[in-house]
């Protein structure tokens, strides 16, 4: 075998274990629940196989699918709003911080050894009732008796910004952190203020980790099911909750998979699009 | 001396001839991947048949439920056969039939099922084993009317035995809110304006649907105006304050005072008055009742599995569950002496008749499963 066509075979050595796992673990399970989303289910709970149009009908012309789908692109959208406006200055600080930045950063990774469930609860003992919050506020007398703070829109977001926090803060560190420090200084020496040099250098150079971070949370906000489950009230439902609820309570496998390929393929065409004006590049850092 | 042909010594032979060179490079990794993607196959699939005559997998609801059937079923049974109990646990009975339509057969063997019209969905989805009665002797001792709701479903013959028995009645916080308050507004107390953002709901269809005929007025087992029905559910959902989806989840919201009045389970209700709260619980008239099974899944080792249960519903293991979940065992209260504790438990018939209680009739139920649970999803969510 020749040199050249060894070395053409050898990234494709090195990948096939990955490639193999990605095929196994990914898209064959993937193929199994396109097969699936045209079967039917019967009334007794059985599967009927076949290639019935049913199931995407339904998920496609529903207005009840459609309406859920808008709510949780809502939540996710705030929730990302939120995780930038809260991460961004924390990242910067991180970043330009002198000397500390390592211990900072294993602060921010700390959440992580900590399960998301267990963490997704914690709010139950903070804002009950007889929380944490409604106890300190009753013992200084600011209220006379418990406000109801749970299960609402507002604390399905805040679970969630909670959770996709530490996503945003990293992106955006590993962008600001790559920026030469000496640009800002050359704003400052030219007359821009320190504010006018952020807005004008800084920021613009850090938008592509920004957008990498607000990728990340709305495509991670929006496949969530946890979060409403545990925070949410009667009305907060998600579009994963429909999937568990498709395949788990009313074992219908066929509805099921129709409704996560389309969650899968609308989350998919944001990544297809921010891929196309913004490449794949920085999402890749921060995930490093 | 002949050397035992294992997969060692078939390995080591293939890399001999390897480093001799009486096989290429390529040929080697092609016969080491073949035969790992062989392995790979063949043993998620073996280990159930291996399997077969030395353990038998139990699923359940775990915590003391659990413990119990631990301390005084399994580890005798263990002691006696020498086959190993594998204890698993699952969150509710959905999950666990997504679980089992989703393994392999024999790879769930018997669990801890609730209701008949769970009974009956195994059965249409061609779950169901039958089992052989004559090595069950301790099956003399159970409530024959438990018995023959199941013997209907499945021509005859049994695929589980009757375990427990208990209603799904209103918890109400004593603290705000009376017995005699309860006993006059019945079913409808869940529908009371003035609890608005304190009451709480099982996110259970079938609860639902049942509480809501009972707050129409209707037969919960022949409802004849269902738009009342989802009316009243609605109503429901518009005072409610959260759907809970667990007995750990309707104790919390009680026991801390988010909710004071919700529909619940009798033994949980009973478990959270020994903890010292003060939650009331009473049964509406012909309030929910549901009864718990073991069931045998198709493709487990029959007998024993059928010794298994036998274990389990001796008198003394039976009580002692019994007494650790608050439900009353499915054991006939005519032919067996059941202690202190049982009779003081909700939901207890001394007569072991069950007259006075309200079971769902699997038909029915099943028949209308796929739209009602459906329709349920949608107004669960404000529609």
């Amino acid at each position: 075998m020749s040199v050249e066509a060894r070395e053409k075979r050898q990234p494709w050595i090195l990948l096939s274990p990955a490639l193999t796992a990605i095929t196994l673990l990914l898209f064959i399970p993937l193929l199994f629940i396109f097969v699936y989303s045209f079967w039917l289910r019967t009334a007794t709970g059985a599967d009927e196989i076949g290639f019935y149009l049913d199931n995407w009908r339904e998920a496609l012309t529903d207005a009840f699918y459609r309406d859920i789908l808008l709510h949780t692109f809502k939540v996710a959208a705030i929730t990302t709003v939120v995780c930038a406006m809260m991460g961004y200055p924390a990242a910067y600080f991180i970043a330009r911080s002198k000397g500390n930045k390592p211990l900072l950063l294993l602060m921010l990774m700390l959440p992580f050894w900590i399960s998301y469930i267990i963490r997704t609860m914690s709010w139950i003992n903070i804002l009950g009732v007889s929380g944490a919050l409604n106890t300190f506020l009753l013992w200084i007398g600011v209220i006379n008796e418990p406000i109801q703070m749970l299960y609402n829109e507002a604390t399905v977001i805040l679970g969630l910004v909670h959770f996709l926090l530490p996503f945003m803060v990293l992106n955006v560190f590993v962008s600001v952190d790559g920026i030469d420090e000496t640009l800002e200084d050359a704003a400052n020496s030219l007359g821009a203020t320190r504010w006018q040099a952020f807005v004008q250098v800084t920021l613009p150079l850090s938008l592509p980790g920004l957008a990498a971070g607000g990728l990340l949370c709305f495509v991670l906000g929006a496949g969530t099911y946890i979060t409403p489950l545990v925070l949410g009230g009667t009305s907060d439902a998600m579009f994963a909750n429909l999937v568990f609820e498709a395949i788990i309570t009313q074992l219908n496998w066929p509805l099921g998979s129709a409704l996560s390929l389309m969650l899968l393929v609308v989350l998919g065409a944001l990544v297809m699009i921010y891929n196309r004006y913004l490449g794949m590049a920085q999402l890749m850092k921060g995930l490093g | 001396m002949t050397r035992k042909m294992d997969n060692t010594t078939r390995y080591e032979r293939l890399r001999e001839r390897y480093m001799n060179g009486d096989i290429d490079r390529r040929g080697f990794l092609g016969l080491i991947g073949a035969a790992g993607l062989a392995y790979g196959v063949q043993t998620p699939f073996a280990k159930y048949a291996h399997a077969a005559a030395n353990e038998v997998r139990f699923d359940g609801w775990g915590g003391v439920v659990s413990e119990a059937f631990r301390k005084y079923a399994f580890d005798p049974y263990t002691a006696k056969t020498g086959i190993k109990v594998v204890d698993g646990t699952f969150g509710d009975g959905d999950e666990y039939l997504s679980r089992v339509k989703a393994g392999q057969p024999g790879e769930f063997n018997i669990a801890h099922l609730s209701g008949v019209f769970d009974y009956a969905r195994y059965q249409n989805l061609g779950l169901n084993s039958v089992l052989n009665e004559a090595n069950i002797p301790n099956l003399e001792f159970v409530i024959p009317k438990l018995n023959d709701v199941f013997r209907k479903v499945s021509d005859g013959t049994l695929s589980c035995v009757p375990y427990d028995y208990g209603t799904t009645g209103i918890a109400y916080n004593r603290k705000y809110i009376s017995d005699e308050e309860v006993r006059e507004k019945g079913a409808r107390i869940l529908l009371d304006e003035a609890y608005k953002g304190k009451i709480g709901g099982w996110t259970d269809w079938r609860t639902r649907v049942w509480y809501g005929a009972l707050q129409t007025g209707q037969d919960p087992n022949n409802a004849t105006d269902m738009d009342a029905v989802w009316d009243a559910i609605r109503t429901h959902r518009d005072l409610l304050l959260k759907y809970w989806g667990s007995g750990a989840e309707l104790m919390s919201l009680l026991a801390e005072e988010e909710i004071y009045l919700t529909e619940g389970w009798s033994g949980r209700i009973y478990a959270l008055q020994e903890q010292g709260h003060d939650i009331g619980y009473m049964d509406p008239p012909s309030s929910f009742a549901w009864q718990e099974c073991i069931y045998v899944m198709k493709g487990s080792p029959m007998e024993p599995c059928e010794e298994l249960l036998n274990f389990m519903l001796a008198p003394a293991t039976s009580i002692a569950v019994a007494e650790g979940q608050n439900y009353p065992p499915a054991l006939d209260p005519t032919k067996v002496d059941l202690g202190a504790k049982i009779p003081t438990l909700p939901a207890f018939d001394p007569t072991g008749t069950l007259e006075q209680l309200t079971f769902a009739d699997p038909g029915y139920w099943n028949g209308n499963e796929a739209e009602w649970s459906k329709t349920f999803g949608r107004v669960q969510k404000g529609y």
